[in-house]
């Protein structure tokens, strides 16, 4: 039985401290002094990360949402949607006999939709803004980020990118209905589609203002990282989490201005008359004069980002996920080197891998070759990320509370996801799979899913650092349950329907003789989908419940962590600790070491310890 | 590791401020890299018309490096607290500054009416959009010198290290957006 030994944080702080005169200087009305600077404009990292989070939730829900309404179309393309009409408008066609349908048009922008949300609003910045805001300060022992300005202007770029895509929601021609990818031409060619006109032309205003969002947020994140780490927090003494954040950052950094590069020419082909991604395209019966540009130029540009963004949503989820394993395993997180090694194998990988999405657009099948070597080769270190985690799992005194829960079905949905993208990096495979349902199984699983529990996983083991107090449990247990069961019972039967060919994005099968006999289940997946969203609005209530009447956190260190935002006071002001910064003696995870059941890294090392990292 | 030798290994580092600059140099780099690889990528898909820069390129990039040597004259002014020269030397970097976006336009005519048209051939499209793009990293570059000639008339001149370190900002980025346009117009001339 392992000894528990209480520390005290405060004294140990005092003790050890690092006094680097923060408060000698008076903060307290540069930052906080009324209500609008203090929770709206704010420049305070703990504020930032939950505006983030909140913004994230709101689109969330919406995002969520959409895919119902599309979902319906899928498994009941029969039964009456007249009862959306007071939301949807003349997007609800009704016929003569009263039966109203979902306009294809608005079909195809509601898919649209659901994936920029989901993809740039929920799981990157609702993620990564999160998280990175809330964490890096905090177990970094730094008072705040490098600059809070910028970091208050990555927030409200973000805001202004939400508002600009929401307004294009309610465009009398609907918002952008091309595909997340936003390929040319129907990208490029305002008259190319209902959704083509003002509803891309938002969409580009409203992304081009996230990609400044990001980039404002990780030139911050990797500054903060490298220059205001507290005394004793080498590099290799970060928790797992900050690594992974870093990362993140990079390639954020490095990504979103070759994205905003092809924003720039999309723009010149739709309002300039360039021709970079058009070419012999005619339209409307008429021939365009536009010849010689290349639409797989876009997508290049396109997938240079957009893979490193896949792995973008997932690092600060294995960052969250490993951190809480080990918590709650009350172990070691296994391997800690090798973790950090397979973040930025993972990260430097992820940048010669993009072609894979574009095996089946015309490239030359030998350059295929190269890409379907990288793309094997990423699943090495993703690999030794899940055998880390099961062996830090293994033999461990779990305590199976809601964000460890969230945690273990994290890794339960990486592994089946990730099974997955092998096949798709095969080329000779990818002939089949491409444009499948396949491979919407396959990424909603391993980012989608996995990126959300690992997101809830988050959320609910700082809450009580967020808000003071503590999700409720039982709640939680059957969110997740539900959540587990159910985005299986979603996404598997996918697989079969996309090796059976049936192709994503489409508005209705009844056509297609070879497709129709899978009506039965769409149905199921549809009722899956209903029952997942009504378990997600569980976990909404749960959380603005939980920040009111929640249980509240009496100790600063309700999980018996020993990373350094559990020493800060449990309402934390501005400047994250009330005097001296804590120093840091040891690595995140010393878990039953020496027979202690955990020791802070605020904790000296004693005469003769060895360091648990060695 | 004993508390002592964690004490002394924890110095001071560089002023995050700067540091942050610099990351935001590797966004800009990957922004024109993008570019100039899409510029390859398609030049070697044909259909590329070939035309020779006018000289006004010329002036615009001796402009472009007078004014850094000026900016960084003014820079060493101010750390050794030479009033007059920080002062003119800032004063001469803005005014080659504007004559190097002034060149560039002088030469997007001179382009345009020889028949290299925005809208026609690829080459063209590229070419009017990397500079483009360059001359607004310029432009955003004068408004901070702007800035800082406001700081070098109205306050007092007192050196600080904070002053300085903000100078030096301004310095660093003029530079940079310097070393890109000589990159960009070593890339347009020999890819041409
Ligand atoms: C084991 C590693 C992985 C491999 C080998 C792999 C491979 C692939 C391949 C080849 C495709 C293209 C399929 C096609 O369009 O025909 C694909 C699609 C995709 N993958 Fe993966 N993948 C892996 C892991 C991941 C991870 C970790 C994520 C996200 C966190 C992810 C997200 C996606 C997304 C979003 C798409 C589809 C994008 C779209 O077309 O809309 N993949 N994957
Ligand atoms: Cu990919």
């Amino acid at each position: 039985m392992a000894e528990i030994t209480t520390y005290n944080p405060d004294v140990l702080i005092e003790e050890s401290g690092y006094d680097d005169h923060f408060h000698d200087h008076h903060h307290g009305d540069k930052y906080q002094s009324n209500f609008i600077n203090h929770y709206v404009f704010s420049m305070d990292h703990k504020i930032i990360a939950r505006q983030f989070l909140m913004t994230g939730i709101f689109w969330a829900i919406i995002g969520a949402g959409m895919s119902i309404i599309f979902r319906m179309q899928l498994g009941f393309p029969e039964e009456s949607l007249t009862w959306i009409k007071p939301l949807l408008g003349k997007w609800i066609v009704v016929n003569e006999a009263g039966m109203g349908s979902l306009a294809p048009e608005f079909y195809y922008a509601l898919v649209t939709m659901h994936g920029t949300i989901l993809v740039f609003f929920v799981l990157t910045a609702g993620l990564s803004g999160t998280f990175s805001n809330l964490l890096i300060p905090l177990q970094l022992g730094a008072r705040d980020m490098a600059s809070p300005f910028l970091n208050m202007l990555s927030y409200w770029f973000f805001f202004l990118a939400s508002v600009v895509m929401f307004y294009s929601l309610f465009l009398s021609t609907g918002p952008f209905s091309g595909g997340w990818t936003g390929y040319p031409p129907l990208s490029a060619l305002p008259q190319a589609s209902t959704g083509s006109g003002t509803g891309m032309t938002l969409w580009l205003v409203s992304l081009t203002l996230f990609v400044v969002s990001v980039l404002l947020g990780g030139i911050n994140y990797v500054t903060t990282v490298l220059n205001l780490r507290t005394k004793g927090m080498t590099l290799w003494r970060m928790p797992l989490t900050i690594w992974a954040f870093f990362v993140t950052a990079i390639l954020g950094i490095l990504s979103f201005p070759v994205l905003a590069s092809g924003f720039f020419m999309l723009i010149f082909d739709r309002g300039l008359g360039t021709s970079f991604f058009l070419s012999e395209i005619f339209i409307e019966g008429q021939a365009l004069d536009r010849v010689g540009g290349s639409p797989i130029l876009y997508q290049h540009l396109f997938w240079f980002l957009g893979h490193p963004e896949v792995y973008i949503i997932i690092l600060p989820a294995m960052g969250l996920v490993s951190e809480v394993l080990s918590v709650h395993a009350r172990k070691p997180i296994f391997g800690y080197k090798a973790m950090v090694l397979s973040i930025l194998a993972i990260g430097f990988l992820s940048f010669i891998v993009w072609a894979h999405h574009m095996f089946m657009s015309g490239v030359n099948p030998f350059i295929s070759n190269f890409f379907v070597i990288f793309t094997l080769i990423i699943a090495v270190p993703s690999a030794v990320k899940v055998f880390n985690w099961i062996t830090t799992l293994w033999g461990g005194n779990l305590r199976l509370v809601t964000p460890m829960l969230f945690a273990i079905g994290f890794v339960s949905m990486f592994i089946s996801g990730g099974l997955t993208g092998i096949f798709l990096g095969n080329s000779a495979i990818d002939i089949q799979m491409h444009d499948t349902y396949f491979v919407v199984a396959h990424f909603h699983i391993v980012m989608g899913i996995a990126a959300f529990f690992g997101m809830f996983s988050g959320v609910y083991h700082w809450f009580p650092k967020m808000f003071g107090r503590f999700m409720n449990e039982t709640m939680g247990k059957i969110h997740f349950w539900v959540t587990l069961v159910g985005a299986y019972a979603i996404f598997w039967p996918m697989h079969y329907l996309g090796m059976a060919g049936v192709p994503r994005r489409y508005y209705s099968f009844d056509t297609f003789d070879a497709f129709r006999h899978f009506g039965d289940m769409n149905q199921f997946i549809t009722i899956a989908a209903i029952i997942v969203f009504a378990a997600q609005l569980l976990f909404v209530i749960n959380f603005f419940y939980s920040i009111f009447k929640g249980k509240e956190q009496k100790v600063k260190n309700p999980w018996g962590a020993t990373t350094l935002e559990w020493t800060t006071p449990i309402n934390a002001g501005h400047g994250n600790w009330p005097g001296k910064l804590p120093v840091v003696h040891r690595w995140a995870y010393d878990y039953g070491k020496d027979g202690k059941e955990f020791i802070p890294q605020i904790v000296p090392m004693e005469e003769g310890e060895v360091a648990g990292d060695h | 590791m004993s508390t002592a030798i964690i004490e002394t290994s924890y110095k001071k580092r560089l002023n995050p401020k700067k540091f942050a600059l610099w990351v935001s140099f590797g966004s800009i780099i990957m922004m024109f890299g993008s570019l100039t690889s899409a510029y390859i990528v398609k030049q070697a898909s044909g259909n590329w018309l070939e035309f020779i820069m006018p000289n006004h390129f010329i002036i615009s990039t001796i402009s472009i490096i007078l004014s850094s040597v000026f900016l960084h004259l003014s820079f060493n002014a101010l750390r050794t607290h030479k009033k007059a020269m920080y002062q003119i030397g800032l004063v001469l970097a803005v005014i080659l500054g504007f004559s190097f976006v002034a060149f560039q336009y002088y030469g997007w005519s001179a382009l345009f009416s020889v028949g290299v048209d925005l809208k026609g051939n690829a080459s063209g499209s590229f070419f009017y959009l990397i500079t483009g793009l360059h001359a607004l990293h310029v432009l955003a570059g004068i408004a901070a010198l702007f800035v800082a000639v406001f700081h070098a008339f109205t306050l007092k001149f007192k050196p600080s290290t904070m002053r300085i370190n903000r100078y030096e900002l301004v310095v660093h980025y003029w530079h940079f957006v310097g070393i890109l346009w000589i990159y960009l117009l070593g890339f347009l001339i020999l890819c041409k």
